[in-house]
């Protein structure tokens, strides 16, 4: 790595392909066609409905990801701030032009298409916590005032997002910003009086949650109570999954998912299908797949020459693997039902493109890993 | 860079730990997924399996009734009938304003019809309408292109085919209602029908047969994707009775529109070859489901056609109790068959007349005399002269007085009044003169009209207890609870001697075939086919002494419900006997004019057909078999 086109982004195009990660690039592929494939299954052996669609929603995400990924570092550097403004501004207006879905103002209509300014921000914010941080001494990081700032950017989106009300999101945002705070080198303590405060105030909180919300933790601590009404879904996965046994149904097989007795099967449950239909065997390769994505990433970070790069693909890679940890625990019942899909897996055009964004980045901040980016950088020569 | 490297030491360090803390989280996740399908899985599959897996009743073929030769008397019939699925149609009020346009639907289908389409899933076929005729069918058969979720549908429903010519014996069945509701998932089917009476209810259980299942993948919803496997059922048992449908219909058509009954049996077997009450009702009117003024017609009209009179009609037995007591007088001794009495009208009790009902006698009067001509100053005098007890004790012998055991419900006992019964049901001494009233079947004295079959069967056949019978079948099915009746298999000699019953016999003989016998107008003339029989005439109200120093009032004088009940019992053939009749007409007038003529008739057409001598398969050789007419 000696290379001093490496160190000063000097690449040419042909360069930067060879140095991207292929390998990361060849398991996220496998991972995704793991989901189209239990997508074809879901759909009873049909491409459509949902099948076909992901498979064109994957290759226009993985075309995005080679873009992002060719462009200099420097740039979301660069533009960390004013991308941050504009998903904050996006945020906002929701309040005012947001469309209703599934009981909550999420979505914004910018005539081409809809766009969800939550899952712009989960992007923005790292872009601009990591620029902060990139901009900053390790002893910032311990005073007060250094933190002020970095907590008010959170804070703020996270806000508006469970205004809309979206609980899910807002605990991914402030959980992913947390492991930002936590790896730029934020004192322990400060987590644990956080974490006390927040704590704390879960009794306080408690009141502002919807009726739904409070219904989906209820639910979460006894499914048995209710089998056929708010814990069904619960139930019906742990049916699903124990059914499944160590080796599955066989492919297409699954009882539990062709009878519609699993809900949500091609979006939030796909996991739980995969392990009815493929059994431990299946779902324990997956979550190994996706151990290597994260461990790929966590790397990535730590390769990096320069902080930006370090935080980006570290806040990144934890979004990923709290999508990972939340949706599986909240299938097999270990978490109540927050509405989080399976990334790279589950049905949805909006999360696939703002995770394929997200990896377009990793291997950006991985391209241009041996780049020295001064503290004080205001944009290039 | 002092700094630098202090920032990227942090951050590698919290960065492993980080990893290391998601990794942990990882193996919860896989302990999770170990525990619930390796430790738990067993629990797990048997409920993916309970979900997805669901039995499905298939209502076995209702067994049929026939009769002795094997004529259907209910059968199953196919049932065209029109369902709809919901989910199939966009509009179901569209849909069944187009259906009303071939189809006729009342307001009243109609809103069952959308109650049930509100109530149930939108895949559940609703029956909209049954029973329709062939052209009906196929009417909405052509037009099903044009009728979204009209579904025409052939299942299996009861048919009598006789209408009311058996309903009191077959019975009927009907919708099951929640007191009949037991541990036979069978019952809960929707349109599932349970006999209700008769013989369909006695022997439902056999009638009923075995369910089969069919398993069943379903999905979330309940709806059928495939069928797994299937156990047919086991069709119902067919029920033969001792009953000959042609006499049946043939004393049903006799009876006309009489409020009548009929018994005619065997009377060595006991087989019940007809039992008719009239006026009936229609039990295919039952099992489709009656209107409410329909059924309150039945249940007010005056001839009460719901109740099979054969059984559960009491009526003093009039005239026809004689026998009873004429046998009584000569098996206790108090008197011999010569013994005579001379008939002026009426004979003195106290202060009370006792009148005969020829009004200035019948004169100098012996045994066989009396009962031809049926005098009822004889048989106030050796009634009087036997006493009560013993005119109990051979009324009881000859089958009078309890039920009989038949396999039908509502079977009523009829009354064979004792002092003591008297005393304690209405605390007060036996007159002499209740003897005397009970002598001629008149006063406390009640009967079914099976009983006096069965009392003619009895003295016909030379004294052997015989039992009538509707079906051989000799397990009598435990809801009747018979055990306090004994159920003799072989008819027991009730001691009665053969002189004594030659002296009665050969008075109903000449009651029917001597010119002053009673019944002489209604005999049987063809040779080796004539009875022998006793009139009965059974007031129903007590002819007062006003009535009686002006004018005994004609029946046809009075209202229907206050005239006498008209009775005849006969045997026949007279030289050896082989069938013994029962005939009961309601406020019908005298026995002799109007229940002795159906006797005969019947009688003789019994004869003709000689069920008990033929086999089953000659059906087709009777000349008399209104097919070959």
């Amino acid at each position: 790595m000696s290379d001093l086109s490496l160190r000063d982004g000097k690449m040419p195009l042909t360069q930067k392909l060879l140095e991207l990660n292929w390998l990361l690039v060849l398991v996220l592929c496998i991972v995704a066609s793991i989901g189209f494939a239990m997508l074809y299954s879901g759909s009873n052996g049909n491409l459509d409905p949902w099948a076909s669609r992901q498979m064109i929603r994957f290759g226009v995400g993985l075309g995005a990801m080679f873009m992002i990924a060719l462009i200099d570092i420097r740039i979301w550097l660069q533009f960390a701030y004013p991308i941050y403004i504009i998903a904050l501004v996006l945020l906002a207006s929701v309040e005012f032009v947001g469309t209703v879905g599934m009981g909550a103002q999420r979505w914004v209509d910018l005539g081409i298409f809809q766009l969800q300014p939550s899952e712009v921000m989960k992007i923005a914010l790292v872009l601009a916590l990591a620029r902060y941080f990139h901009a900053r001494n390790l002893e910032d990081t311990h005073s007060i005032r250094g933190l002020l700032l970095p907590v008010l950017m959170v804070l703020v989106p996270a806000g508006l997002v469970l205004k809309q009300p979206d609980l899910g999101t807002t605990l991914l945002l402030v959980m992913g910003s947390a492991m930002i705070f936590f790896c730029a080198g934020v004192r322990m303590r400060v987590f644990v009086v956080s974490l006390a405060a927040g704590l704390g105030s879960i009794p306080i909180g408690w009141q502002f949650l919807h009726e739904y919300q409070k219904e989906r933790v209820l639910v979460f601590l006894n499914p048995e109570s209710d089998p056929l009404g708010s814990g069904y879904h619960i139930m019906q996965s742990k049916i699903a999954f124990g059914s499944g046994g160590v080796f599955g149904k066989g492919y297409m097989q699954g009882t539990q998912s062709h009878l519609n007795f699993l809900p949500e099967m091609q979006t939030d449950f796909i996991f739980t299908m995969l392990a009815e239909e493929t059994g431990l065997v299946g779902g324990a390769v997956l979550l190994f797949l996706y151990a290597v994505i994260i461990a790929y990433g966590m790397g990535i970070g730590i390769q990096s020459r320069h902080h930006f790069g370090r935080l980006v693909a570290l806040g990144i890679i934890s979004t990923f693997s709290l999508y990972v940890i939340i949706n599986i625990a909240m299938v097999m019942g270990l978490l109540p039902v927050v509405g989080i899909p399976l990334p790279l897996v589950s049905y949805g055009g909006t999360a696939m493109m703002t995770l394929m964004i997200g990896f377009g980045l990793i291997l950006s901040v991985y391209i241009h890993r041996e780049l020295v980016i001064p503290k004080r950088f205001s944009g290039f020569d | 860079m002092e700094t630098e490297g202090n920032r990227y030491n942090m951050f590698s360090r919290r960065s492993a730990m980080l990893l290391g803390g998601k990794f942990s989280l990882f193996a919860l996740l896989a302990g999770r997924m170990y525990y619930l399908q390796v430790i738990e899985s067993d629990q797990y599959l048997m409920l993916a399996e309970e979900n997805r897996i669901s039995l499905r009743l298939l209502p076995p073929s209702r067994g049929r009734v026939i009769d002795r030769f094997g004529v259907e008397l209910a059968n199953n019939r196919q049932n065209y009938r029109v369902v709809l699925v919901p989910e199939q149609t966009q509009s179901v009020e569209g849909t069944l304003s187009s259906l009303e346009r071939i189809l006729n639907i009342d307001d009243r289908q109609r809103r069952r019809i959308l109650r049930e389409v509100g109530r149930k899933r939108a895949f559940v076929p609703i029956t909209v309408s049954e029973n329709l005729s062939w052209e009906e069918f196929a009417r909405v058969n052509i037009h099903t292109p044009d009728l979204p979720g009209i579904l025409p549908d052939v299942g299996e429903t009861r048919f009598y085919p006789f209408g009311p010519a058996f309903a009191h014996v077959v019975g009927y069945v009907g919708a099951v209602n929640e007191a009949e509701i037991n541990d036979d998932p069978m019952l809960q089917l929707p349109g599932f029908r349970i006999g209700k009476t008769g013989i369909e209810h006695v022997f439902e259980k056999e009638l009923r047969g075995v369910a089969g299942n069919s398993r069943i993948e379903v999905n979330a919803v309940g709806r059928a994707v495939r069928e797994l496997n299937r156990q047919d059922g086991q069709a119902g048992e067919d029920i033969e009775l001792t009953l000959d449908a042609e006499i049946q219909n043939f004393a049903t058509k006799r009876l006309g529109n009489e409020s009548g009954a009929v018994v005619v049996m065997d009377i060595f077997s006991g087989d019940i070859l007809t039992m008719c009450s009239t006026p009936a009702y229609d039990p295919n009117g039952f099992n489709i489901g009656l209107s409410t003024k329909d059924w309150e017609g039945l249940l007010n009209n005056p001839k009460t056609p719901l109740i099979n009179k054969t059984i559960s009609g009491q009526y003093p037995p009039g005239s026809t109790f004689k026998l009873a007591v004429a046998l009584a007088a000569l098996e206790s001794g108090v008197v011999t068959a010569d013994h005579t009495v001379t008939c002026r009208g009426k004979i003195r009790l106290g202060r009370h007349d006792f009148h005969c009902w020829k009004r200035y006698g019948h004169g100098k009067m012996d045994m066989i005399n009396a009962i031809s001509h049926s005098c009822d100053i004889y048989f106030y005098d050796i009634a009087r002269k036997t006493g009560i007890e013993k005119i109990g004790e051979y009324a009881r012998k000859l089958g009078l007085g309890s039920p009989l055991g038949l396999t039908l419900p509502a079977e009523k006992s009829g009354l064979i009044p004792t002092p003591a019964w008297k005393m304690a049901v209405q605390g007060v001494r036996w007159q002499t003169g209740e003897t005397l009233i009970s002598g001629i079947g008149q006063g406390f004295v009640l009967s079914t009209p099976l009983q006096l079959a069965v009392m003619t069967a009895r003295v016909s056949n030379g004294g052997f207890a015989v039992r009538p019978r509707l079906t051989r079948k000799t397990d009598a099915p435990e809801k009747l609870n018979l055990e306090d009746i004994p159920m003799a298999e072989e008819p027991a000699y009730l001691g009665i001697s053969d002189s004594s019953l030659a002296v009665v016999r050969e008075g109903m003989n000449r009651v029917s075939n001597h010119k002053r016998g009673t019944a002489y107008a209604s005999r049987i003339r063809q040779k080796g086919m004539q009875m022998a029989g006793k009139t009965g005439t059974a007031q129903v109200r007590r002819i007062s002494r006003a009535e009686r120093l002006d004018r005994v009032r004609k029946n046809e004088e009075k209202d229907w419900i206050k005239r006498d009940h008209g009775l005849f019992v006969a045997y026949a053939p007279v030289d050896a006997p082989q069938y013994a009749i029962s005939v009961l007409i309601e406020h019908g007038g005298s026995g002799s004019r109007v229940a002795a003529p159906i006797a005969r008739d019947i009688m003789h057409e019994t004869q003709k057909l000689d069920p008990s001598h033929r086999s089953r398969g000659s059906l087709e050789t009777t000349s008399d078999n209104p097919a070959n007419v």
